[in-house]
C-alpha cells in the first residue's frame, strides 16, 4: 500500500519535471525562432537596398542608355537638352576622395608609426582617444568647418580670384582629417600585432627605430595598412555632407582642386531637397547614381576585407 | 691600413646620417599627430567663437525663423529626441537578438557566415543609400508619401543596426565561457544560459555600444535629409506620423543660407549638437569602465 503511494508521488514528480522540461524546450524553440527572425532583418535590408536601387534604375535606363550614362562627361539632368554623363559626378567624387586619401594616409600612417613605435604607453593612451574624437564628430560639422575656416585660408593662400567659395580642395582636406583616425587606428592595430621579436632582431643588427619601423614593422603590417586605407577612401566616397556644403553643386570633370565640383552623394541630396515629382526622370536619376555609388563602395569594402584576410600574417 | 681607416670613417659618417634620418622622421611623425590634434582644436575653436554669441535661452526655446536673430532650435531638438527614441525602441531588441543568435545559437554553417558577412558589408554602405532605401520603402510604399518621423526612425534603425549587432557580439564574446559551462553543468538549457548568465554579464558592454550607435544616429544628416526634405519646420512633432526635422539637418539648412548671421546660428546649433554627443560618449565610456568584466574577480 505504502509502496504504491510512494510510487505515485514519484511518478507525479517525474511528470512535473518532464512537463517543466517540455515547457522550457518550447520556450527555447520560440525564442530561437524570434532571434533567427531578427538576424534575417539584416539580410532583408541588403536585399531591399539592391532591389530598390535596381528596379528604380531600370526605369532610368529604359530612357537613357547605360553607355550614355557611364561614358558621358556632361551631367545636366535639369537643363534641356538633358545630359546624363555620370563621369563628371564620379570625377568630382574621386577628386575629393583622392585629396582626402593623400591627407589621411600621410597623417594617419605618420600618427600610427609614432603611436606604435615611438610613443611611450602613457602618451599613447592619451593621444589615441583624442584622435578618435575626430571620428565621432558629425559630418555636417566638418562641412561647416570646411566652408567657414579652411576655404577662407585657402583663399588667402591662393588668392580670392583663384579659389571659388565652393571648391574640391577644402572639402578634400577636411574629409582627410575626418578619415585620418580610421587609417591611424587600423594601421596601428596592425603594427602593434607585429611581434616584439621581429623588432628586436632588427635592433640587434644595429638598426635605428626608423629603420625598424620602415623595413620590419610596416612590411609586416602592410595588409592592415592597405586595408585601412581602402576602407577609409571608401568612406570618403560615400560621405555626403562635407561635399554638399563645401564642394559646390557644379558637375565638372576637372583635375583642378580649386574649382567647384559636384560629388555623386551631393547630387542625390540636391535632388531630394528640390520639388522633384516622384516617377520623373530626374527622380529616377538619384537611384541610378545611388546604384553606381553602392557598387563602388561595396567593391572597395570587399577588396579591403579580402586584403586583410588574404595577406594577414598570423604570428604565434 | 689606409683603406680600413677610411671605411671606418665612412661607417661613422653613415651612422651619423642614419641617426639624423631617424630624428628627422620622428619629427615628421610627431607633426602628423600634431596636425591631427590641431585640426580638432581649430574645428572646436571655430565653432565656439562663431556660435557662443548666439547661444542663449531663447535660442533653445524658439522655432526656426527667416530672421537669424530670432531663430531657435526647439523643433529640431524635439525632432531629434523623437527620432532617437523611436530608433532606440526598434534597434535595441533587433540588434541584441541578432547578436545573441549569431554568438549563442547559430552553428558555424554557411548561412550564418553569410549573415555575418552581410552585416559587415551593411556597416560600409554609405548613409545616403539608406536614405534612398527609406525614401522608396518607408516614405513612398509604407506611408504613401508621408515624410514622417517614423519613416526617419525606421531608416536610422537600419542604418545603425550593423553597429549595434557588432558591438553586442563583442560584448557577448567577452563573457568567459566558464560561466556558461557552469550553468550548463547545472542542467540549464541554452535560452536559460543566455537569459540568466550571458545577457546580464554582457549588458554594460552592449549598453556602451548601443549609446555610441545612437549618437551616430543623432549626428547623421544625409538620410534624414532625403527622408524629411522639409527644411523649415516650425512645430514640435506630436505624433509618430508628424513631419519633422533634426539638429544636423537644421544646421545644414542654416549653413546653406547666404546671410552671414545664419552662420553664427548654425555654429550655435553645432555647439548644442556636440554637447549632446560628447555627453553620450562620456556616458558610454563611464558605463564601460564602471562595469567592465574582470575575469579574475
Amino acid at each position: 500500500m505504502a509502496t504504491a503511494a510512494k510510487f505515485e508521488t514519484i511518478s507525479a514528480q517525474l511528470e512535473a519535471v518532464a512537463l517543466q522540461r517540455k515547457r522550457q524546450h518550447t520556450q527555447q524553440v520560440i525564442v530561437t525562432g524570434l532571434f533567427r527572425c531578427a538576424a534575417g532583418i539584416s539580410i532583408f535590408t541588403t536585399l531591399g537596398i539592391v532591389v530598390i536601387l535596381i528596379t528604380q534604375s531600370l526605369g532610368f535606363f529604359a530612357e537613357v542608355s547605360i553607355w550614355e550614362f557611364l561614358a558621358g562627361t556632361e551631367w545636366a539632368p535639369l537643363f534641356s537638352p538633358q545630359k546624363f554623363g555620370v563621369l563628371s559626378l564620379v570625377g568630382g567624387t574621386l577628386l575629393v576622395a583622392v585629396i582626402a586619401g593623400i591627407v589621411s594616409l600621410t597623417l594617419g600612417l605618420g600618427a600610427a608609426v609614432f603611436l606604435s613605435e615611438y610613443a611611450p604607453e602613457s602618451l599613447r593612451r592619451v593621444l589615441k582617444p583624442i584622435l578618435e574624437v575626430l571620428a565621432g564628430i558629425p559630418t555636417v560639422v566638418y562641412g561647416y568647418f570646411a566652408l567657414t575656416f579652411v576655404t577662407p585660408i585657402l583663399q588667402n593662400i591662393f588668392g580670392h580670384d583663384q579659389v571659388i567659395v565652393f571648391n574640391a580642395l577644402s572639402a578634400g582636406l577636411v574629409m582627410g582629417l575626418m578619415i585620418m583616425p580610421m587609417v591611424s587606428t587600423l594601421s596601428e592595430d596592425a603594427m602593434v600585432a607585429v611581434p616584439r621579436s621581429l623588432r628586436d632582431a632588427g635592433y640587434a643588427l644595429g638598426a635605428t627605430r626608423f629603420e625598424v619601423a620602415v623595413k620590419v614593422v610596416i612590411p609586416a603590417a602592410l595588409s592592415g595598412i592597405v586595408a585601412s586605407f581602402i576602407l577609409a577612401v571608401s568612406r570618403a566616397i560615400g560621405e555626403t555632407m562635407i561635399v554638399k556644403i563645401a564642394a559646390g553643386a557644379t558637375p565638372n570633370l576637372t583635375f583642378n582642386p580649386l574649382e567647384s565640383i559636384q560629388a555623386m552623394t551631393a547630387y542625390i541630396v540636391q535632388v531630394s531637397l528640390g520639388e522633384t515629382p516622384q516617377g520623373s526622370l530626374e527622380y529616377k536619376t538619384i537611384f541610378a547614381v545611388g546604384l553606381l555609388l553602392f557598387v563602388m563602395t561595396l567593391c572597395m569594402n570587399i577588396v579591403g576585407r579580402w586584403v586583410i584576410s588574404r595577406f594577414r600574417q598570423v604570428y604565434e | 691600413m689606409n683603406s680600413s681607416s677610411s671605411s671606418s670613417a665612412n661607417r661613422q659618417k653613415s651612422h651619423q646620417f642614419r641617426v639624423l634620418r631617424d630624428r628627422i622622421f620622428l619629427a615628421t611623425f610627431v607633426i602628423a599627430v600634431i596636425v591631427g590634434i590641431t585640426g580638432l582644436v581649430a574645428l572646436l575653436l571655430d565653432v565656439l567663437i562663431d556660435g557662443i554669441p548666439f547661444l542663449n535661452w531663447s535660442f533653445l526655446s524658439s522655432y526656426a525663423s527667416r530672421k537669424p536673430l530670432e531663430s531657435g532650435i526647439l523643433a529640431p531638438l524635439a525632432g531629434t529626441v523623437w527620432v532617437v527614441s523611436l530608433t532606440a525602441m526598434m534597434t535595441i531588441p533587433i540588434g541584441v537578438s541578432t547578436a545573441i543568435y549569431l554568438e549563442e545559437f547559430a552553428g558555424k554553417n554557411r548561412i550564418n557566415r553569410l549573415i555575418e558577412l552581410n552585416i559587415a558589408n551593411l556597416a560600409g554602405v554609405p548613409s545616403v543609400i539608406y536614405g534612398l532605401l527609406g525614401l522608396a520603402v518607408f516614405v513612398q510604399f509604407l506611408f504613401s508619401g508621408s515624410r514622417n518621423v517614423t519613416a526617419g526612425a525606421l531608416t536610422m534603425t537600419l542604418l545603425i543596426l550593423p553597429i549595434v549587432v557588432i558591438a553586442s557580439q563583442e560584448a557577448i564574446k567577452a563573457v568567459p565561457s566558464s560561466y556558461r559551462d557552469a550553468a550548463y553543468a547545472m542542467g540549464a538549457n541554452k535560452w536559460q544560459v543566455v537569459k540568466s548568465i550571458v545577457l546580464p554579464q554582457a549588458l554594460p558592454g552592449m549598453m556602451s555600444g548601443i549609446i555610441l550607435a545612437l549618437s551616430r544616429a543623432i549626428g547623421e544628416s544625409a538620410p534624414i535629409l532625403i527622408i524629411s526634405s522639409l527644411v523649415w519646420v516650425t512645430f514640435v512633432p506630436t505624433t509618430p506620423d508628424s513631419k519633422f526635422t533634426v539638429l544636423p539637418l537644421q544646421i545644414f539648412t542654416w549653413v546653406s543660407q547666404p546671410q552671414h548671421d545664419f552662420r553664427g546660428i548654425a555654429a550655435a546649433g553645432i555647439i548644442v549638437l556636440l554637447v549632446v554627443l560628447l555627453s553620450m560618449n562620456a556616458l558610454a565610456i563611464w558605463i564601460r569602465n564602471k562595469y567592465q568584466l574582470r575575469p579574475d574577480q
